[in-house]
Formats: C-alpha cells, sequence, structure tokens
C-alpha cells in the first residue's frame, strides 16, 4: 500500500511537472534531473518553476494530512483539522498581519520569519480553542467554534488586506486565496527543514497515540504522560499547519480528507501505519489538486482551496453519515 | 501478609470541595476489596484518587511500599491497571489491538510488540474466554464483550493492584458471573489485588473477602462481608425506608400491603416465597404460618406479611402455636395451602388446611 502511495505521488509529480501553459515530455523531466544538457527554456520551465512548486505542494500537502491526523487523535473527533478549528486562519492573520508590517517597511519577509509568525498565530488560535473546548464537550459546537473563529480571523485579515498598499494587495490577495504558486527551491528547502523533522518526532509520538485511542483515563494508567503527550501533540500540528499557512495560505479540507481515505484505504488507523500514510497521501492528493487548480482554466489559476474543497467536502459529508449509521447500530 | 495498596489518610474531592476524609484502605495481594455504598457517595472518587486521575486532598497513596505521587507514568503502569466506566470509543481498533493497548509499559519507542507481548495477550483474551472476539472490531461488539476485552486489557497489563469501577454494572448476569469469576481467578492464581466498586450486593456478598461502605460522606463501616451484609447495616447505609434487604438471599424485598391479613398463605419448604411475593405485587395484605423458624419462607414472610406466625424448629408444633394460627386464619377470608405433604411435626398445618378448606366459600385466588 505504502509502495502504492508512493508510486502515485511520483506519478503525480512528473504529470504535474509536465503540464502547464507549455508542455513538457517526461523525458525532459528525467533529463534535467539527471543533469543532462538540454533546451535552456524548458530546463528553466522544470527546474525553477515546476519542480520546487510539485515539491511544495506534495511537502505541505503531506505535512497538512498529518496535522489533521493529529488534530482528530487530540480532539477526538473525526472531522477535527486545521482549517475547522479556525488554527489555519488564525495563522493566516498572523502573518498577513506581518507581511504588511515588513512590506510597509520595504523589508522583505523571510521564510523563517514567516513560519514563526504562522506559528505564533497557529498557537494563539489553538490556545483559545483549547479554552473553548474544556467549556464545551460537544463534538459539533467544537467544530462550530473553530469556524467561527475561522471567520473572524479570515474577516480581520481582509479588513488588513483592504488597508494595506496597493502595491502589497496583489500579493496578500494571492497569497490568502491559498496557492502554491511562485515558490523557490530557497523556501522548498526551509519548509523540508521544518516538516521532515517534525514528522520524525509525530512517527515517535504514534506510540502514546496509539492507546490515547481509547481515552485519556486508559492512556494515562497505561503510562502515558497525557499532559506531555497533548502539549506535544499540539505543540506539532500546530507547526506543521503553521508551515503550510505561511508558504501557500489556507488549504482546506485536505486535513480531513485525507486521514480518512487512508484509513480506509489501510483498512486501520494504528498511528504508526496512518502517518507515513497520511504523509503521502496528503502529498498525491495535493500534487493532484494544484495540477487541477492550475489547468482548469489556464492560464488563469484557480485557488487550490477551491479545488480541495470540491475534492475534501464530499468526503466530510460521507464521514458524517458514516457516523449517524455506526451510533443507530 | 503486607498490605499492597495502603491509603494513609487520603482525603478526596474534586475542585478545593473534599468529599471524604481520613481514608486508611488496605489491600493485600490476593484480596478483594470492595466498596458499596448509595450513588454519588464518592465510590469513584475514592478509585480516581488512588489511580492518580484526581489529585489527592490530603494524606498518602501507598503502592508496593513506594509513594504513588512519586512513581512515573510507567511505573505506576506497571503496578496498576484499570477498567472503569468511561465510555470507550476506538476508532477501528479489533478487541486484540484494545488488549494490546495494555502492553504499553513494557514495549520500547515505537510500541513494537515481542513474542512475549503477544502471548501476554493470547493469554489475557484466553482468561477472560474472548479468544473467539479477538480479530472482532470493538466498536461492534456487545457491552457485556467489551468488558471482557477491556478486563483483558487490564490484566495484560500484568499490575499487581488492579481498580475496577462498577465492573458488572450495564452487564447481563451471565456475563456479570463470568467477569467476577475471572477476578476471583486472578486474586487466587496471580496474587492480585483487587480493589473495586460494585452496585450488586449479591455479588458483592459472594465474592469479596472485606467490604468497605461509603455514604452520608464517611466511610461507614467495614468488615467482613458477614458483618457487612446484614439486613440493618444495609438498610441504614442506603437509607432504606421502604422495603427491606434479606442478607439470607442477598435480595431486596418491596414493602408488605398496608393492612389487616385478607388471605392466610399456609408455607414451608421455600413454596410460600413465590406466593408472598404475588399477594405482595396484587397488594393484598396476607398472613403466612406456619413456620419452621429455620424455614427458607422464613426470611421472605418477615418481609412481605402482615403477620408471621413461627413454630420452633425440630420439634412438633405446639397446640398454642396452632390456636394463634387458627384464630388469625378465621379473620381472614381466603386460605392458600402451598404444601402437598405436611409430615408427622406438620400436623398442626394438616389441620389449618383441613378447616381452610372447610372455610372456603366460593371465590379463589388463583395462583
Amino acid at each position: 500500500m505504502f509502495v502504492f502511495l508512493a508510486g502515485a505521488v511520483l506519478a503525480l509529480a512528473v504529470w504535474n511537472i509536465c503540464s502547464g501553459s507549455v508542455a513538457v515530455a517526461p523525458e525532459d523531466v528525467f533529463r534535467t534531473l539527471a543533469g543532462k544538457e538540454m533546451d535552456v527554456t524548458v530546463r528553466r520551465i522544470i527546474w525553477d518553476l515546476r519542480l520546487p512548486r510539485a515539491a511544495a505542494a506534495a511537502i505541505l500537502g503531506g505535512a497538512l494530512s498529518v496535522s489533521g491526523f493529529l488534530l482528530q487523535t487530540f480532539f477526538a473527533n473525526p472531522i477535527a483539522s486545521p482549517f475547522v478549528l479556525g488554527i489555519s486562519s488564525g495563522a493566516e492573520l498572523a502573518v498577513s498581519f506581518l507581511m504588511i508590517a515588513c512590506l510597509g517597511r520595504g523589508t522583505a519577509v523571510s521564510s523563517l520569519t514567516m513560519i514563526s509568525g504562522a506559528f505564533a498565530g497557529a498557537l494563539a488560535a489553538t490556545g483559545l480553542v483549547l479554552l473553548l473546548s474544556g467549556r464545551v464537550k460537544n463534538m459539533a459546537s467544537l467544530v462550530i467554534c473553530g469556524v467561527m473563529m475561522g471567520y473572524i480571523c479570515s474577516a480581520v485579515t481582509d479588513l488588513a488586506v483592504t488597508f494595506a498598499d496597493d502595491a502589497d494587495i496583489v500579493n496578500l490577495k494571492s497569497w490568502s486565496m491559498g496557492s502554491f504558486s511562485g515558490i523557490s527551491w530557497e523556501n522548498v528547502k526551509v519548509m523540508a527543514a521544518v516538516v521532515f523533522p517534525a514528522l520524525i518526532l509525530v512517527f515517535f509520538l504514534s506510540k502514546p497515540m496509539s492507546v490515547y485511542r481509547l481515552g485519556e483515563v486508559y492512556a494515562e494508567t497505561a503510562g502515558v504522560n497525557v499532559r506531555r503527550f497533548r502539549t506535544e501533540l499540539i505543540l506539532l500540528s500546530s507547526l506543521l499547519s503553521a508551515c503550510v499557512v505561511a508558504f501557500a495560505g489556507p488549504v482546506s479540507f485536505v486535513g480531513i480528507a485525507v486521514p480518512h481515505l487512508i484509513k480506509r484505504l489501510l483498512r486501520s488507523a494504528e498511528p504508526a501505519a496512518v502517518i507515513p500514510g497520511c504523509f503521502l497521501g496528503g502529498a498525491a492528493f495535493c500534487l493532484l489538486c494544484d495540477r487541477i487548480a492550475r489547468t482548469l482554466f489556464a492560464p488563469a489559476e484557480v485557488s487550490i482551496s477551491s479545488v480541495t474543497a470540491v475534492f475534501g467536502a464530499p468526503v466530510v459529508i460521507a464521514v458524517m453519515a458514516g457516523r449517524r449509521k455506526g451510533r443507530e447500530m | 501478609m503486607e498490605s499492597y495498596l495502603k491509603t494513609d489518610h487520603m482525603a478526596v474531592g474534586y475542585g478545593k470541595m473534599v468529599l471524604l476524609r481520613e481514608i486508611c484502605l488496605h489491600v493485600r495481594p490476593g484480596e478483594i476489596v470492595t466498596l458499596i455504598g448509595p450513588n454519588g457517595a464518592g465510590k469513584s472518587t475514592i478509585l480516581k484518587s488512588i489511580i492518580g486521575q484526581l489529585k489527592l486532598m490530603g494524606g498518602r497513596v501507598y503502592l508496593g511500599g513506594s509513594r504513588a505521587e512519586q512513581l512515573t507514568a510507567k511505573e505506576r503502569a506497571r503496578r496498576v491497571s484499570v477498567v472503569m466506566t468511561d465510555r470507550v470509543r476506538p476508532e477501528m481498533m479489533t478487541c486484540r489491538d484494545v488488549v494490546a493497548a495494555g502492553r504499553y509499559p513494557y514495549t520500547g519507542r515505537l510500541g513494537i510488540l515481542s513474542g512475549k507481548d503477544r502471548a501476554a495477550v493470547d493469554e489475557a483474551l484466553a482468561l477472560v474466554q474472548g479468544t473467539d472476539l479477538a480479530d472482532m472490531e470493538f466498536q461492534k461488539v456487545s457491552d457485556g464483550q467489551k468488558q471482557k476485552i477491556l478486563l483483558a486489557r487490564a490484566i495484560c497489563q500484568e499490575p499487581e493492584l488492579m481498580v475496577l469501577d462498577e465492573p458488572a454494572t450495564y452487564l447481563d448476569i451471565r456475563h456479570k458471573l463470568e467477569l467476577l469469576t475471572v477476578l476471583k481467578r486472578l486474586a487466587g492464581e496471580k496474587k492480585m489485588a483487587v480493589l473495586m466498586s460494585l452496585h450488586e450486593l449479591d455479588m458483592a456478598q459472594r465474592i469479596s473477602d472485606y467490604v468497605v461502605c461509603t455514604g452520608g460522606g464517611e466511610i461507614r463501616c467495614w468488615g467482613r462481608p458477614e458483618e457487612i451484609f446484614t439486613s440493618s447495616v444495609i438498610g441504614e447505609l442506603y437509607g432504606l425506608e421502604e422495603g427491606t434487604y434479606l442478607p439470607e438471599y442477598g435480595c431486596l424485598e418491596f414493602p408488605p400491603p398496608k393492612g389487616k391479613p385478607e388471605v392466610f398463605v399456609i408455607g414451608g419448604q421455600g413454596k410460600g416465597i413465590p406466593v408472598y411475593r404475588r399477594l405482595q405485587r396484587e397488594g393484598i395484605p396476607f398472613a403466612a404460618g406456619i413456620l419452621y423458624d429455620n424455614d427458607m419462607d422464613v426470611p421472605a414472610a418477615r418481609a412481605l406479611a402482615a403477620e408471621v406466625i413461627c413454630a420452633e424448629a425440630f420439634e412438633p408444633i405446639s397446640e398454642e402455636t396452632y390456636r394463634r394460627a387458627e384464630a388469625v386464619m378465621d379473620s381472614c377470608r381466603q386460605v392458600i395451602c402451598c404444601l402437598d405433604r405436611f409430615g408427622t411435626f406438620g400436623e398442626a398445618n394438616r389441620r389449618l388446611a383441613e378447616r381452610g378448606r372447610e372455610k372456603m366459600t366460593g371465590t379463589k385466588i388463583s395462583l
């Protein structure tokens, strides 16, 4: 299954790189990668534009779905995800303020600053959600709180964008819609440096996560230091979703849909299997969606969230319908 | 033998409210100690404080000689395992997966099960007779089966002390019996110390080595089941105002119908009990007689009848007792005789039955 997923990621990546306003043959992609001599324009398109974009889509897609899986475990709630709980929007708000502030002073914003800003925003939003979750035990109300918070953050972001300088608006607007465009190798390096170590740490949490599915009491009495575990879980998932927001803006539904599809596919919810599965699945899902976003109305681009929502929302509906049935049984 | 679990002047409660204080519980290896008492008396609070789910409000808890708070989560997990009342809804976990979660304190960083771990899981499943369930999805099995699996999970954690909060609630009688049988075996064979709360007084009476009663904000009393399961202790503990607890049968009887006896029941050898209960249900006050005072009908008769006429066991029924019974019978409008043989000593009952037959006119209560 993992081989199949990895194969899908590769195939989609190549397909993604090949298609666009200038079509490229798959051989050219491999020749570029192998460093062979070839047409400079094609090489530049592949190497400087499409390859980093595909890499970003894969890494960020993977990060986003793993982050969603962590949150679902944390809240024991199948439709928790960074987007639904307003964590993405919190990060977005922080980043847009940061961008406006820096651009206003004419300084460029570095990737790391962006990530830190997004991380702070994500943590603030998560903190608020946690405060609320202490009050509302009900699963549905928690999600509603999250969605409402998301709207508030988005509204404030919109306001900020409106008052920003004209020159910045174009930049901000496309970013706040969510897109993988304009990503450089430099960005890819930074995101890989954040995402991969985080993923390794997440993988080491798979053992307590497995027991945590039985609930807090059984996890704690089986030897999990629940307080530490919950903190680690929330920090890592915020970091992962912050990274996505910093580079691609808010991307919806990947965090819910992919973990569910992967669990169905693997016929297991064992974290040690689902975590790598989610990463590969998220990568494949985002590559597919990005390819559609780029080419559907080419040369214009659709925002990535529009595409992920079309594929992801039905999954969420199916999950809810499935749960209702399960409860009646 | 040294107690495995000791609570030293423990005080428990939620938030800042102290619910119970000065709790000194001791459980030795191989011993089953049961907490009984009315709802809300603090049984669960005591258990949760002992397993570290609630902060102690005072005093100390010792596990195998060391203070519980000073143990790491893992050390604690190797000493104590639990079966609590929390609803468990794990996604896509087979029963075997749930049981295997009990191996957490023994597996490595990534939680991969070794051969020894797998053997422990299989052994625990076999012990609760849950081997057939192993590959079924946990969410899809019945409540009784779920409880079995959760018990197996607690067993394969290989603890010295097992803490169970109302483990038999919601189970049918078969599952109740099976569950408690397993606990008895664990205590007997593995020398496990068992501390639990039970609402099933009949079960508690049979399985416990010691019984602790909580009620009215304190530990009311404690002792061997023989000392605790008496009509007065239980009646007082639960504040029974209507009805009676019968320690002989370990069950409750409803309050007797009010009024002067309308029916006289000649009972004995346990044959009277169903008739007494039927009359109670129909709300007809009755008198019961003549019962030897060692007859198994006596406790039920005392709980349900308006009047009971007893005679000394192993002796012929005296003329005086007969006269008393006759007088009561004559005031009733009906007589029911549950006996078909009276025996040499039961001559008085035979005479009563005959008199009753003559007296009976027309209506008869069908039973």
